[in-house]
């Protein structure tokens, strides 16, 4: 099958290409790329009017839910959710049921991803770290990486234990897989729904300080610096945390994190409403922490963008706040809030945002970095940064609809994919 | 002039009109209840549900005296714990109550924002009789009451809020309330029980019941609630009693009377000394009265108005 992208705003940050033309991709493989290429009739043309074509972005945090929660989503739905999200890749998380502690859940994963529509979206699963995630005893990561793992976390959870910690660290490094850390110290946050301060208090709603988040990545750096491995902190969301990873990568430790969208767009004042859309963990915090994580991600602290894509049915999460479940879907709208609240106001380039989307999230998973030329498989998603487009949580491919950003307006939105041979718009 | 909401889910940010109006007619209801015959048949024909996901007698009692008061038909429906726990969702027994076709629904519930969300998904008239530790407005509301019954007024008064306040929905009411009357509120106890940024609100803190009392005219003594214990937020009743616990000693060092107010049950010599409880300057018999005239004022202005 040939396809040829006419005028596309080529960018591939990592070697410096940035130019205007044509691509023509024969069975997946960029046959060639130049200014003006002709070809027959019989082949599928798309105008690209100077729309921006990048190496293909990935989710590094998404809960998939299959297999066990298949009423919240299924990798069918979420693969559809992410191809219209303009991912070609996403990393999926262990709390499914059985959770991925063992090889068996990773081939499982791996061959139901690989016949969704021929494998358009590459699923690279995130092992347990501990067996169970119960935080006691290791995962068997050898075995897991064998089978497909790309790292190790008991997202959901945090890994707890100290020495669980360090040896997690240090077996995952001898493997070559990163741990990835759902930063809590839940001691402090038992009970609570929402970020601990003024807004927690004028509504009653029990609190999670910031400290809780920045006491775990603060110990976890110190484990790592010793145990001289790499860490890599999810979904942060505190000018604390931002400030520790920024002090650790100056020191020259190898250390990386990522954040939502939804922590970057929104404050805890939302909270106010009472919409269990509002509740995720970690909770949304303060102005000053979205200012920080802005700093965070502009000047490299921050490596990755990643959704945290939590689905919900729409039954659990229409109750009382405090039983309502964390986390909210993110796919579908990663991209369009990433390019609304850092591109447009200029706080990333978009050589940035697609380091942070594709470039950085593939490093650090040890994966291969997409390139855009010549002879490589052509895994690209295509980006329309001036489309304007109201979220219709109705329209979402993903199963669940439980979005806090339903009627928002955004500005740029992915407009198609193409990996393994498939266009998809 | 009517009341503005067609709910009273807290006074947070109520217009200082309706909490005016509510005081007010609770007076006249006050009166009702100081005679022989104590009903008036101004909620005949409508249907009230007591929803108590909650067990608390003495708020369940007060309310459906009220109700009774007014001759309107009370259906009470207890449910012990969380519905989500029995398989039934809040939304689930809100859309029975919709097909009871129940005019007012009077909620208690253990989750911050559970009468928010009933006023949402049911077309009756919403009161929060306390939800979680959110907000618990009428008790709010007989608290000022009665301040204003023996100072006969609000303005310009000083209310210190002795005790667990993090935990306390009682606290918030009465700080937002008192605060839109005109009152200056402060709050004492353990650094533990006292939850951040408070001050942000414009209340003053203290950690130290004697200064507390120094520069104030009402002390209202919350509950301790000695089943949160279980994590520790001060080291024992003892200490506890000793140190926050209202005593006549500690009164006595005051310039002047303090009145003295407890939304009840009371921990007797935990958190408030008996003779303090039932001293000349304790109040705390004349809230409970006021409690159902208040809730009365509440349900008559909701059941007949036409708030928004
Ligand atoms: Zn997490």
């Amino acid at each position: 099958m040939k396809i040829l992208l006419k005028n596309g705003h080529i960018i591939e940050p990592h070697s410096g290409l940035d130019l205007l033309a044509d691509i023509l991709i024969v069975d997946g493989i960029i046959e060639k790329i130049g200014t003006k290429i002709s070809v027959g009739a019989s082949i599928q043309k798309y105008e690209l009017d100077g729309k921006i074509v990048a190496p293909g972005f990935m989710d590094m945090h998404v809960h998939l839910r299959e297999p066990g929660y298949e009423h919240k989503e299924t990798i069918e739905t979420g693969l559809a959710a992410a191809a219209s999200g303009g991912f070609s890749a996403v990393c999926c998380m262990p709390n499914t049921n059985p959770p991925i502690d063992d090889a068996s859940v990773v081939k499982y994963i791996k061959e139901k991803a690989a016949k969704v529509k021929n494998g358009l979206v590459d699923v690279f699963p995130v092992a347990a770290a501990t067996k169970g995630r119960e935080g006691n005893e290791l995962s068997p990561m050898m075995e897991l990486a064998e089978a497909g793992a790309v790292a190790f976390s008991d997202d959901g959870s945090p890994i707890e234990n100290s020495e669980v910690m360090k040896r997690a660290m240090e077996y995952a490094d001898m493997v070559g897989k990163i741990i990835i850390q759902h930063p809590e110290d839940r001691s402090l946050t038992k009970g609570g729904v929402m970020n601990e301060g003024f807004v927690s208090t004028s509504i009653g709603l029990p609190p999670m300080p910031a400290i809780a988040e920045e006491i775990m990545i603060m110990r976890d750096v110190m484990i790592a610096e010793y145990a001289n491995t790499r860490y890599h902190a999810a979904h942060i969301s505190t000018a604390g945390s931002v400030e520790i990873i920024r002090q650790a990568k100056k020191r020259g430790l190898k250390v990386t994190c990522e954040v939502t969208p939804h922590h970057f767009t929104l404050t805890e004042e939302v909270v106010r409403s009472f919409d269990t859309n509002t509740k995720m963990n970690p909770p949304l915090r303060t102005q000053e922490d979205i200012e920080a994580i802005k700093a965070g991600l502009k000047d490299g602290t921050i490596d990755v963008i990643a959704s945290d894509h939590a689905p919900h049915s729409f039954d659990e999460k229409e109750v009382e706040f405090l039983e309502a479940p964390f986390g909210i879907v993110g796919l579908e709208t990663a991209l369009g809030l990433a390019v609304t609240e850092l591109v447009h106001p200029k706080i990333l380039s978009i050589n940035q945002l697609i380091e942070k989307f594709s470039i950085n999230p593939r490093k650090i998973l040890n994966l291969p970095v997409i390139k855009i030329s010549m002879g490589e498989k052509a895994n690209l998603t295509i980006i329309d940064t001036e489309k304007e487009w109201r979220v219709d949580v109705s329209k979402f491919k993903s199963k669940s609809k439980n979005s806090p950003f339903n009627g928002r307006i955004l500005k740029g939105k992915s407009c198609g994919i193409i990996n393994s041979g498939i266009f998809c718009l | 002039m009517p009341i503005t909401s067609r709910h009273l889910l807290g006074l947070e940010g109520v217009p200082k009109e309706d909490i005016q109006l509510i005081l007010d007619t609770a007076t006249t209801f006050r009166e009702v209840l100081d005679r022989p015959i104590k009903r008036v048949p101004t909620l005949q024909g409508k249907t009230i549900v007591n929803l108590f996901f909650e067990s608390s007698t003495r708020t369940r009692i007060s309310f459906e005296l009220a109700e009774r008061r007014l001759s309107a038909d009370v259906v009470n429906f207890a449910v012990a714990g969380s519905s989500v726990a029995k398989g039934e969702t809040l939304k689930d027994t809100a859309r029975n109550i919709e097909a009871m076709k129940i005019d007012m629904v009077v909620v208690r519930h253990s989750s911050p924002g559970a009468a928010l969300f009933l006023s949402r998904v049911v077309n009756a008239n919403v009161i929060n009789a306390g939800d979680g530790t959110h907000e618990h407005p009428t008790q709010a509301l007989l608290d000022m009451y009665t301040i204003r019954e023996k100072f006969g007024k609000l303005e310009g008064l000083h209310v210190c809020i002795v005790g667990d306040i993090s935990h306390s929905r009682v606290a918030l009411s009465n700080i937002y309330g008192l605060q839109i009357m005109g009152a200056t509120v402060s709050v004492c106890g353990p650094k533990t029980l006292i939850p951040k940024d408070i001050e942000k609100l414009g209340v003053r803190v203290y950690y130290n019941v004697e200064e507390a009392i120094r520069n104030t005219d009402i002390l209202n003594v919350l509950r301790i609630q000695l089943e949160r214990q279980d994590r520790s937020f001060f080291p024992s009743t003892r200490e506890y009693h000793n140190y926050f616990g209202i005593t006549k000693e500690k009164l006595e060092k005051a310039v002047k009377p303090i009145t003295i107010m407890h939304p009840g049950p009371i921990n007797r010599d935990v958190e408030i000394s008996a003779d303090v409880a039932d001293g000349e300057n304790s109040v705390i018999l004349q809230q409970v009265l006021n409690g159902v005239a208040v809730r009365m004022a509440v349900l008559y202005l909701l059941g007949t108005g036409e708030g928004k």
